[in-house]
């Protein structure tokens, strides 16, 4: 399974990232994943580019196919102004609205103080819910002050147990010979992969024949 | 293979001097620019439909048969006609007309239009783009096939015993190609016609314009109206050339980082990396044009983008020139080159009325 791992921490080294890369270790730790991190402060001006252009440039592109193909995302901003940072946000408004539709998502947030750790739920949950991602219920706030105190640990590794699962339970029926391949997942895989075929899948594109097209704008 | 020219139709001021053109002006400067192009020798003019400011060209039909007028040999063509907020009664006639006026000359790019609010003033929804897009098109071709037309859809009122008028010129309705950047139901669209396939190909990367365009010709040739390299595909391009290369970019460069669409964003250096635009020499541009075909495969049209972000018309006028006497010679010369003889031409009024001829002849 592949788990991407998205921060967006602008300093080097930066808190961020260190909570990311220890929210993915503990993931590790819990199932056999390959990492990938994306750095959203190496993207940014592809990323700016993007919302000019309409297209996204090769680096960006790579990130976010990442992301797409990922089996699970762990999601770390800054808190800035009340809020997730406008290079966060920024990120996931290129990204396709579709692309993280069913995929376990951790969320995380890193701040100065602890006042601000409910931006994890007002901001970064709604998001994600909108995008239709399943956020693992534990979300993973870390104040400056809690790098030098107890309690870190313990929520690291429940919110990264919980993604572990979600990612072992919801990539499982998508490849039948997995450890719970049961005989009717296999069917239900297959069944799913001959819809797939029906339409018509060409050049990374699916698409809807066109006589289906024109019938369904008939019978409405 | 033809080659031409397509237009925005935008007022923006010249970043040069600041000054903006009227409407006038600016609507007599793509006059000027069309006749130009006839006059170099191009083959097609083709002009956009807009209906906000700043762009001016909301009245195609009008504009080209004024064109038609002043030219020979000119085909006129739209980048493109609103398929979505215009009645495609009102498309079918207009057409019709200006195919008699213009002895045939004539065919149209049918597109969505991309401005949101353009939809509501029209009456329409956008969420509902591709739905009109594709019943408003169903609806055209019967009007210009059926010379009574019973319909009855979503989007329009009913129409019973309807004849556009008036019927196309010699019963042969004029080409249609489909633009999309984007959409593969519009591909899919063009190709269970066996209509053309425009791709607009300047403000993306070439793998986005290969992706689109290989899914219309597998869907051509899904529908048996030929192999997928028969298929009718037209791409867009973007150049501004000068004798020496340094010359293009020192001039183009503001219209470049002040354009509408891409200005204050990439880099020129990026955007000419990144996209088929092209400013540098005409040699510059031969090489960069002819690249298109590894990607699109041996295709019919090649139109280019030469007069918007402020441009005056005299630069645009002797973009022209070098385009005419120096880029699309060699371009027609090299195309040729190993291009197999199965691989048709994109279809024009003659072509289509030898084959609705030939056809009866059998029949």
């Amino acid at each position: 399974m592949k788990l991407v791992v998205v921060s967006a921490g602008l300093s080097v080294p930066s808190s961020t990232r260190l909570l990311a890369d220890r929210l993915a270790q503990a993931v590790q730790r819990q199932t056999a994943v390959d990492v990938e991190v994306v750095e959203l402060r190496d993207l940014a001006v592809e990323i700016a580019h993007n919302f000019t252009n309409g297209f996204a440039g090769g680096k960006l592109a790579a990130a976010l196919e990442a992301v797409t193909d990922a089996d699970g995302l762990i999601v770390v901003t800054p808190v800035f102004s009340a809020s997730y940072s406008g290079l966060f946000k920024s990120f996931f408004d290129v990204l396709d609205q579709e692309a993280l539709a069913g995929k376990p998502v951790l969320i995380a947030a890193t701040g100065g103080s602890a006042r601000h750790s409910l931006v994890l739920e007002h901001a970064l949950r709604p998001l994600f819910s909108y995008l239709r991602a399943v956020v693992v219920p534990t979300a993973v706030y870390a104040a400056s002050e809690d790098w030098g105190a107890q309690g870190l640990p313990g929520r690291i590794e429940r919110a990264a147990g919980e993604l572990a699962s979600l990612m072992t339970g919801l990539s499982a029926p998508a490849s039948p010979s997995g450890p719970a391949g049961t005989a009717k997942a296999d069917e239900t895989a297959k069944a799913d992969q001959a819809d797939e075929t029906a339409k018509a899948d060409q050049a990374g594109f699916t698409v809807v024949p066109f006589a289906e097209q024109l019938a369904a704008l008939a019978g409405r | 293979m033809q080659f031409g020219i397509f237009t925005v139709g935008d007022v923006t001021p010249d970043p040069t001097t600041g000054r903006t053109p009227t409407e006038a002006e600016r609507i007599k400067a793509m006059v000027a620019i069309a006749l130009k192009a006839e006059e170099v020798g191009l083959d097609v003019f083709a002009t956009g439909e807009h209906h906000n400011p700043p762009f001016v060209p909301s009245s195609p039909t009008t504009m080209l048969g004024y064109i038609a007028a002043q030219t020979q040999k000119l085909i006129l063509s739209t980048s493109t006609t609103l398929i979505t907020t215009n009645d495609p009664v009102k498309i079918a006639e207009d057409f019709a007309m200006l195919q008699h006026l213009a002895d045939g000359r004539v065919d149209l790019m049918m597109g969505r239009g991309n401005t949101g609010p353009v939809y509501p003033w029209f009456g329409q929804d956008i969420r509902e783009g591709i739905n009109l897009a594709i019943e408003n098109y169903a609806l055209l071709r019967r009007l210009w096939r059926e010379d009574v037309v019973d319909w009855e859809g979503k989007f329009r009122t009913a129409l019973q015993g309807f004849t556009s008028t008036p019927r196309p010129l010699d019963d042969v309705p004029p080409f249609v190609w489909h633009g999309s950047i984007r959409s593969p139901e519009i591909a899919e669209q063009a190709a269970y016609y066996g209509d053309g396939f425009f791709h607009n190909n300047i403000f993306w990367p070439a793998d986005h314009t290969k992706r689109m365009v290989e899914l219309y010709r597998a869907r051509y040739a899904h529908y048996g109206h030929g192999t997928p390299e028969q298929a009718i595909v037209g791409l867009g391009g973007q150049v501004f050339m000068r004798k020496n290369s340094q010359d293009a970019v020192r001039e183009f460069r503001p219209y470049f980082d002040n354009a509408p669409v891409y200005g204050h964003g990439p880099s020129l250096e990026d955007f000419t990396d990144q996209t088929p635009l092209t400013v540098g020499t005409p040699g510059q541009v031969i090489e960069k044009t002819l690249k298109f075909r590894e990607y699109a495969g041996d295709y019919q049209r090649q139109l280019f983008l030469l007069d918007h972000a402020g441009l005056p018309l005299k630069t645009v006028l002797e973009q022209l020139d070098l385009l005419g006497e120096e880029v699309v010679p060699v371009l027609r010369k090299e195309f040729a080159v190993g291009r197999p003889a199965d691989v048709p031409d994109a279809p024009t009024h003659p072509s289509l009325l030898a084959q609705k001829e030939a056809k009866e002849v059998v029949a």
